[in-house]
């Protein structure tokens, strides 16, 4: 099917950017859509991919630029203004109504309606049931939709926009959770509106996806248009390269040597669904960067190494002692540590004072006869405040009023002064600003450089090369890449974390 | 057709169309609820009366069914309540101090109309379901804490009114008394009245497009915010209205009982929820009907006098009712799990 060109574009962002505080989420943000066009997003974590689709759901409002939907200037102040605009968006994972019926859930809001304002119901079914045939699916409209799988509830979601008739229709990464044979039924379905005329803007990280459906694609990198042009001619390595674009970043000291005695040994670890036979080392001395995409299991497996998840199969060995699984208390006696990467919610008490925090995992060694000592617990997290760096009021300030990075910090202090062998570190600085940021890796050098075996995940590519010794790359809860220090580069890990790898030649 | 479909049909017999199927699962798990109710309270009628005939005397009867309608109109606005994913707890208080201001209003205004006096109770009501869900729809603050506290608040007005005080049979007109011990055969005229409230709600919440928002806020509010829906007008109508129930059935209260205090309505919340959950209304929102949480006040209250028949201590009255609750909260919970498990194992056969 060639793409239709020559067509004005149903929508047009240009040069948008949104900005939080002082934090540019969006730098240029631009983009075309053309009526019977699958039109591809791709770009890194964090390129401004979700907050391009945010603006186009209705849910951020512009900063500054232009949305143009059929030539005319729109300001999109809800969600219920974008779909006035004919823009429907399907998410990751929809979130419908469990208790309404499938027709229902389609229809709600504005539902057909009969003799004296009363809803009908047959004509609701019949019409979502002609709906769901031209998509071509087998799905049932009076059943409920609690029990739907992730699949039909993004049908469910596309049988909504088709209803109210968007003409763009937005899928954020819609794939991700899907089957292989699910994928392929989506992907029937987007051919249909396609073909339908409506434009149909796809986000994948796959990138084999990508080139199978899409006819026109839009590079984001650093909040930036990068590329945009028809995927004629292009090649997935051509899409890598602009996804990553940048100048080799420089790497730590030379001179930092790893080749401690192995801290942590994890074998043949898996749990159902999330991940499986992940094997890796760390030994002490060692930054250990495990990077992918995000959604990779990456995360998971950290929690099931500390104990909070459980796994079904394999070992996870500490200094050649088995960790007992399930068990953070056991983890942490054996000298594991884990800032984990959403703080406000696992890593900090949000109102407890920073002196609270910093002590909160060392309180047996604050306390005399069954009660923590106030000021022994304070005089504990000045000595780290100063050792950290961190900027603060007052130690019984609450931790909500610090910034991001010294927030970090706080984390930090409260795993490091327990003094670990293996530091586990999910995204340590993920929304903290550039200097903090260098601070926080400055840490983890000196950690290392201690003998601490460091475990980091990071989704940002600089600070994998940066500070790792090692990377072992992720992809769909899989280990499919482990590179050392002298062979690693950026394009080798997108593209094994995108499964470009063979065609690399990697 | 790709292959993966083959391969699905390849393992299962073909299948048969899927929809009446699913339709009759659905329905039937719709309905499980309030049949279940009905199966519980006719086991209790069977089972009691074979204990004690006197059980089922017309007078009897006619005690449970007044005993059962000022609970059930109390449910029939909880219900909606509840059904939205918040709470009223203030009902028991708003009925207290309806109660006593309007059969107040016979002693003050000689020869008022029964008519204005069931409106000036509406209008307490009103007024305080009002001051309800603005709190809780634009000060967007838990309905849990805004009606625990309206609850202590209205209370205490309703003692500060009355001071020592009470409106006693005596000084009430006897054609309003005749409202509460009027019936027709052993069916009062105040539950046939309650009923048909009960009926006219449940139809409106099933297919009126304000009653379907409702179940879809309590079900998921965030995408019903996503629908386009008004969430904060619908919840605050829905504390309007149970507050304006409230407030009529303080009038029908004061009927009943003729004798008003300032501890009328005191702990009906409680009684309230309770038929209303009992009645298989999800606790957390968005599924059960009305006519079952009228039905719960009705089962509580068959309870409640099938052990005072039977010569049972009293206590038992609130352990059961509580044992109720759970098993009804159990019963919820494991009606949903397999439900949510029926329902997948449906998507794996039919490869939808």
């Amino acid at each position: 099917m060639p793409p239709v060109a020559a067509v004005a574009p149903v929508l047009v962002l240009e040069h948008a950017t949104k900005s939080f505080g002082p934090v540019r989420a969006l730098e240029d943000g631009s983009i075309e859509l053309y009526p019977g066009e699958v039109h591809a997003l791709v770009g890194e974590n964090g390129a401004g991919k979700s907050t391009l689709v945010k603006i186009l759901a209705g849910v951020y409002q512009l900063t500054s630029g232009r949305l143009l939907v059929d030539g005319a200037a729109v300001a999109l102040g809800n969600p219920a203004a974008a779909r006035q605009a004919g823009i429907a968006v399907i998410y990751q994972e929809p979130t419908l109504f469990p208790d309404l019926t499938v027709a229902e859930n389609v229809f709600m809001g504005r539902h057909p309606l009969r003799s004296g304002r009363r809803v009908d119901i047959r004509a609701m079914r019949e019409q979502v049931a002609r709906v769901f045939e031209g998509l071509g699916v087998r799905l049932e409209p009076a059943r409920l939709a609690r029990g739907l799988s992730v699949a039909d509830q993004q049908i469910v979601e596309i049988a909504k926009a088709l209803s109210l008739e968007a003409r763009v229709i937005v899928m954020d990464e819609p794939t991700a959770a899907l089957s292989a044979y699910e994928v392929d039924r989506l992907f029937r379905v987007v051919e249909r509106l396609r073909a339908s005329g409506a434009a149909v803007l796809f986000i994948s990280h796959r990138l084999e996806e990508v080139f199978a459906i899409c006819q026109r694609v839009t590079v984001m990198r650093d909040g930036r248009q990068v590329l945009a042009r028809l995927l004629e001619g292009l090649g997935p390595d051509d899409l890598v390269k602009a996804m990553v674009g940048r100048d080799i970043v420089l790497r730590g000291e030379e001179t930092r040597r790893a080749g401690g005695d192995v801290v942590l040994s994890v074998e043949r670890l898996a749990r159902e669904g999330v991940f499986a036979d992940i094997s890796l080392q760390v030994r002490a001395g060692e930054i250990v960067a495990l990077a992918g995409l995000v959604g990779a299991g990456r995360s998971e497996v950290a929690r099931a190494v500390f104990g909070i998840d459980r796994y079904d199969a394999g070992s996870v060995v500490l200094h050649g002692r088995p960790l007992p699984k399930g068990s953070p208390t056991a983890a942490m006696g054996a000298g594991v540590g884990l800032v984990p990467e959403d703080r406000r919610q696992l890593g900090l008490v949000m109102p407890f004072s920073i002196e609270g925090n910093v002590a909160l995992a060392s309180l047996a060694r604050l306390r005399r006869r069954g009660l923590v000592r106030r000021r022994a617990e304070r005089a504990f997290a000045a000595d780290w405040a100063v050792r950290l760096q961190m900027k603060f009021g007052r130690l019984s300030d609450p931790v909500a009023t610090l910034s991001g990075g010294n927030q970090q910090k706080v984390v930090l202090a409260k795993w490091l002064s327990r003094r670990p062998a293996l530091l586990i570190v999910d995204e340590p600085t993920r929304g903290i600003d550039v200097r903090t940021k260098a601070e926080v890796h400055r840490l983890l050098i000196e950690l290392a450089s201690e003998g601490v075996a460091v475990l980091m995940i990071s989704s940002e590519l600089p600070e994998v090369m940066h500070l790792a010794d090692r990377v072992l790359v992720m992809r769909e809860g899989r280990m499919v890449a482990e590179m050392d220090r002298r062979e690693v580069s950026e394009e080798t890990i997108v593209a094994a974390a995108t499964g470009q790898l063979q065609r690399l030649g990697a | 057709m790709s292959g993966a479909m083959g391969a699905i049909n390849a393992t299962v017999p073909p299948a048969a169309p899927s929809g009446p199927d699913a339709r009759r699962l659905v329905d039937v798990v719709l309905r499980a609820r309030e049949l279940g109710i009905v199966a519980a309270l006719a086991a209790l009628v069977i089972v009691t009366t074979a204990l004690e005939p006197r059980f089922l005397d017309s007078q009897n009867i006619e005690f449970i069914l007044s005993n059962t309608t000022i609970f059930a109109f109390l449910a029939v606005g909880e219900a909606m309540v509840v059904i939205s994913r918040n709470v009223d707890l203030s009902v028991g208080s708003v009925l207290g101090l309806s109660a006593y201001l309007s059969s107040n209003l016979f002693t003050q205004v000689h020869g008022i109309p029964v008519p204005l006096v069931f409106l000036v109770g509406l209008a307490i009501g009103l007024v305080c379901g009002v001051l309800n869900g603005a709190v809780v729809a634009i000060g967007r603050v838990p309905s849990l804490v805004v009606t625990l506290a309206s609850l202590y608040i209205i209370r205490g007005v309703d003692v500060w009114v009355v001071g020592g005080g009470q409106v006693v049979a005596n000084n009430l007109p006897s054609s309003f008394l005749s409202i509460g011990t009027s019936s027709i055969g052993p069916v009062p005229v105040m539950a046939l009245g309650v009923g048909a409230v009960v009926a006219v709600a449940s139809y409106y919440m099933k297919k009126f497009r304000s009653g379907r928002e409702l179940y879809a806020i309590g079900s998921n509010p965030d995408a019903a915010v996503l629908a386009g829906l008004r969430t904060g007008r619908r919840v605050f109508v829905a504390f309007a209205v149970s507050g304006a129930i409230a407030g009529l059935a303080g009038v029908l209260w004061a009927a009943d009982y003729g004798t008003i205090d300032s501890t009328a309505g005191t702990n009906y919340e409680l009684q309230v929820v309770a038929a209303v959950v009992v009645g298989g209304v999800a606790i957390f929102g968005g599924s059960g009907t009305i006519a079952g949480a009228a039905l719960g006040a009705l089962l509580l209250e068959s309870i409640n006098t099938a052990l005072y028949v039977l010569g049972v201590s009293p206590f038992w009255d609130s352990a059961i009712a509580g044992f109720l609750l759970i098993v009804a909260i159990a019963l919820d919970k494991g009606i949903s799990t397999r439900l949510t498990g029926a329902l997948r194992k449906r998507n794996l056969q039919y490869g939808t």
